[in-house]
């Protein structure tokens, strides 16, 4: 089956694209960071943060729409779990809701938390689209190697990265198994389709383990990981970090004053 | 002629007890190219897990008349390249050029040598060009064509094919044939797939039920219908359309 690439627009070409993976690693890493420490309600700081990653869309000829389209996946996890914060936080009530026997409150206060941590996951998740979309996944795996992650991590997201559309293929092929023998039935038993479909899954990848193992083992792998390394940290990488460094800690002086 | 691979008296159980293989002897010559035939799980993919000590084979298989010890593993590995039947399976790396450069470097080789022996490898298979895509873009019959370059890359004495052909359409199967064709090196494979014997090996040996119930020249065994049919491989029409109209690449 066809699949979309999830390294999408990663094979243009523009100054974003031609940096050092590490370069980029590292600067995504430091603006999350950076995004996480700055203290609610400093608008003009978010304001900076946005305007530094719209700049950085702009260079990197990425098509804004999709990197918005993107952004908004994490959203709803987002909500998931902050949106109760308001009506937790004590301080100055801005409504007040009477659920039946209950008299629930929204305060100001929380109200602010609660955007200030949906700006933060959705400025860190435009640093990461940005990133993986002007990076190939493969350049992204040898950058983490090239920092010195551990070897064991980086070979479980490339594992992941190879196997995730295979995965999804079988699971792909085994809903449409069930879908044409599946007609009516309570809901109970779809149920207990589903569940074990999943135990299939498992035990079909289990296997597929096995054998790719195998098939590592034959070509002469012995437990260590090896690669080419690959320098090529250049001018335009040190401008690069400089820039970036320099917006991060405007921000944080500011953050630091206020 | 020298020998490149000894197999005797090698019986093997699965974990569960089931026996897969029984007192199997074969040896396969340099230069040999031996079709292994016989019906769903006869023991074919168990037999060729021996023949680079993936499964253990103690003293029963001999590669290059020396038993496979922890010393030689790595070598017997490169001499004896393993190509598995899904190509998802054999290819694991997040680009073709890490999947093919990975054999070349876990045996240590530089990396200017390592570079050469990927460019080599993609040429023979004709994927040159294709050493960023990651397969999972890939067609089948590319991804299949790019599992040979994973072994050619360690230049290996003996190809151990899987079912090479197995899931492509006739003009991808062909094609593949071809290239086998083209290898100079002793080839074993594991197949159902008669036409491809016909084209391509000279000997055939016939597993069923974990125990080798044939062994001769190509000729012999495939117009011996009897005996094919006798475990499960008959397939005159196949082979008379085969004989009559004679392969494509011989036409």
């Amino acid at each position: 089956m066809k699949h979309s690439f999830l390294d999408q627009y990663s094979d243009r070409d523009s100054l974003i694209h031609r940096l050092d993976p590490r370069t980029k690693l590292i600067a995504v890493f430091l603006f999350i960071l950076a995004v996480s420490l700055t203290s609610q309600v400093l608008w003009p700081v978010f304001s900076l943060y946005f305007v530094l990653i719209a700049v950085l869309v702009t260079l990197s000829t990425v098509p804004v729409f999709y990197i918005f389209k993107r952004s908004l996946v994490i959203i709803p996890f987002v909500l998931l779990i902050t949106i109760f914060i308001p009506f937790f936080k004590e301080g100055e009530p801005i409504a007040t809701f009477h659920i039946w026997t209950w008299q629930v409150s929204a305060s100001y206060f929380g109200l602010q938390l609660f955007i200030t941590i949906l700006v933060k996951a959705w400025l860190s998740i435009l640093s990461l689209i940005v990133l993986t979309s002007t990076t190939t996944i493969s350049d992204l795996l040898h950058g983490m190697e090239q920092l010195r992650l551990p070897r064991v991590m980086v070979m479980i997201f490339s594992f992941m990265y190879r196997y995730i559309f295979v995965l999804t293929d079988e699971v792909m092929r085994m809903r449409q198994a069930r879908d044409s023998r599946n007609v009516g039935g309570s809901r109970l038993r779809h149920v207990k389709t589903v569940g074990a479909m999943a135990g299939t899954l498992f035990i079909r990848s289990y296997e597929r383990g096995e054998r790719v193992y195998a098939a590592m083992l034959s070509r002469g792998y012995d437990g260590h990981t090896r690669t080419l390394r690959r320098r090529d940290f250049r001018l335009a990488d040190l401008i690069f970090s400089i820039c970036i460094v320099l917006v991060l800690a405007a921000a944080c002086l500011f953050n630091y004053l206020h | 002629m020298e020998e490149a691979i000894r197999i005797e008296n090698l019986s093997y159980a699965y974990p569960d007890g089931q026996p897969a293989l029984n007192d199997v002897n074969l040896t396969v010559y340099k230069g040999d190219s031996l079709a292994m035939i016989g019906p769903n799980g006869a023991g074919k993919s168990t037999l060729l897990l021996h023949l680079n000590g993936i499964l253990s084979s103690n003293d029963y298989v001999r590669i290059f008349s020396e038993a496979i010890t922890d010393k030689n593993l790595k070598e017997v590995r490169r001499r004896i390249g393993l190509v598995f039947q899904n190509p998802d399976d054999q290819l694991f790396s997040a680009t073709v050029f890490d999947d093919v450069a990975f054999g070349p470097l876990n045996l240590g080789y530089s990396e200017a040598e390592v570079r050469q022996a990927v460019a080599d490898a993609l040429a023979k298979v004709g994927m040159s060009g294709f050493e960023r895509r990651s397969s999972h873009h890939l067609s089948l019959g590319e991804r299949k064509r790019i599992t040979i370059a994973t072994i050619l890359s360690m230049s290996p004495e003996v190809m151990v094919l899987d079912e090479p052909t197995s899931n492509l359409d006739p003009r991808g199967k062909w094609q593949l044939i071809e290239l086998l064709r083209e290898m100079p090196v002793t080839k074993i494979i594991a197949t159902h797939d008669l036409e491809l014997v016909e084209a391509l090996c000279d000997r055939v040996v016939i597993l069923d039920k974990g125990r080798i119930v044939a062994d001769g020249v190509v000729k012999e065994i495939l117009h011996d219908l009897p005996l094919l049919e006798a475990h499960g491989l008959s397939g005159p029409p196949g082979i008379r359309s085969a004989s009559e109209s004679g392969s494509p690449s011989r036409g």
